[in-house]
């Protein structure tokens, strides 16, 4: 049977992790499953999970007022779920819902905030990481404002 | 008619008389016409990536690069999106009325260079109709080649084109197919984002791999970019290219772009040669 451990380092997110690290963020970590169309979060409820996906699909949604929801982004295997557990208020940005049967790894986002002030290392570490996650986030967020697809005819 | 016997039924400015054989609705605004030749002697002879001057009598001409199977029949496929009076005379046309065809124009894609290495068909919108028949050709000898994939975005589920296509793709042919569109509604299960993200999402030995992309210059410029990000090399990188050509064998100058004519010298190049005049600002 694979431990937390295992599974964590194999992740992309936390690739090369120094051991010490990984034993810390494992202290933080549980395995989670989500069926498909079980919300995962909502808009403004309080953000305390960082999700590592392992397996499946999970769509992160806006709900307009008055429209149905539209979905802004997937995430899937390899990737990662989540970043408001780091910064306050400490709030989710949005809904996101299992596509396909899920299974992640939920990192406390208390947890971690906590080991993170323990030790400055470790949270600059994982803020190396999580920055150009959320970099590419926010870069295919401004191609899609770009409609990318629309001019050639 | 005087001095038509000069003319060379070969000559390239000359149309030639097709018919509207089939029509086929692939989304809202974008459908393609089957053509067949008049005359019934002639073979349909094009390289993948090659286009054709579509002629809507009384309307005008526009390029439509080939989008389907080269056919012992000698009939044709052109996938069209109908946006300007051409494209729309062409979507108004009927089964049975006549279309001028002139061509097949350009260059190809690096099908034969392929040969040993992966293989990535990177498509936006429109883009993936003039990349099927490299796709097709690279089927016909698929164990000449290692892993293929191709990564397609639209913006919406509905304007995705050939999707009927990909499970045979997948399961024939082995290749992986992985699909992305802008925004998607509940009923869409499968992935969300620019088609940039899926480059990580494959599996490919960026040592050895040729890309081939086709969609609009940001589009490309962007994909080229997320592959050299993924360690493919510029040089192994090829994209297509549209300007607005007229006269297809070089000599009006319409489709100039820095020291090549698209018509002439693309509208495939290497991504190397052709990224300083693509990415200056306002070119």
């Amino acid at each position: 049977m694979k431990t937390l451990e295992s599974v964590l380092i194999k992740h992309p997110f936390f690739e090369n992790l120094d051991k010490p690290y990984l034993e810390l963020v494992t202290g933080c970590a549980k395995n989670v499953k989500f069926e498909a169309g079980q919300f995962i979060c909502q808009h403004d409820d309080e953000a305390n999970q960082f999700y590592i996906i392992r397996h499946g699909k999970v769509a992160l949604e806006i709900c307009p007022p008055g429209k149905a929801p539209v979905t802004v982004q997937t995430v899937s295997e390899g990737e990662i779920l989540g970043w408001a557990w780091l910064v306050p208020p400490y709030r989710w940005h949005l809904d996101a819902h299992a596509i396909e049967l899920t299974r992640a790894i939920a990192l406390d986002g208390q947890c971690l905030r906590k080991k993170c002030e323990e030790d400055k290392n470790l949270g600059y570490e994982l803020l190396k990481r999580l920055l150009p996650a959320i970099g590419r986030s926010m870069e295919a967020t401004r191609l899609q404002l770009l409609d990318i697809y629309g001019a050639r005819d | 008619m005087e001095g038509m016997e000069n003319f060379s039924p070969t000559d390239p400015m000359i149309p030639r008389s097709y018919r509207v054989k089939r029509k086929i609705r692939e989304s809202h605004d974008t459908f393609t016409l089957d053509l067949q030749p008049d005359n019934l002697e002639e073979k349909t002879n094009f390289a993948p990536g090659q286009f054709n001057m579509l002629y809507t009598f009384g309307v005008g001409e526009v390029p439509i690069s080939i989008s389907g199977p080269m056919k012992e029949s000698g009939h044709i496929l052109h996938t069209i999106r109908g946006v300007g009076n051409v494209t729309q005379a062409l979507n108004n046309l009927k089964i049975g009325q006549k279309v001028g065809l002139r061509g097949p124009f350009g260059n190809a894609w690096p099908i034969e260079e392929a040969k040993g290495k992966d293989v990535i068909i990177m498509a936006g919108g429109i883009g993936l109709a003039p990349l099927r028949p490299a796709v097709y050709s690279l089927f016909s000898q698929r164990q000449q080649y290692g892993d293929i994939a191709l990564l397609y975005g639209s913006r919406k589920q509905e304007d995705l084109l050939f999707h009927k296509e990909f499970e045979t793709w997948r399961g024939k042919y082995g290749i992986q197919v992985k699909v992305t569109v802008d925004t998607g509604d509940r009923s869409w299960k499968g992935n969300v984002g620019v088609v940039t993200t899926l480059v990580p999402r494959v599996s490919f030995d960026p040592s050895n791999c040729i890309a081939m992309i086709c969609g609009p210059e940001v589009m490309m410029r962007f994909s080229a970019l997320e592959l050299t990000h993924a360690g493919l090399t510029e040089d192994k990188i090829f994209i297509t290219m549209e300007r607005n050509m007229k006269c297809a064998v070089g000599f009006c100058g319409h489709c100039q772009f820095g020291p090549a004519f698209i018509c002439k010298d693309g509208p495939v190049f290497r991504y190397d040669q052709i990224k300083p005049f693509i990415s200056t600002r306002e070119f």
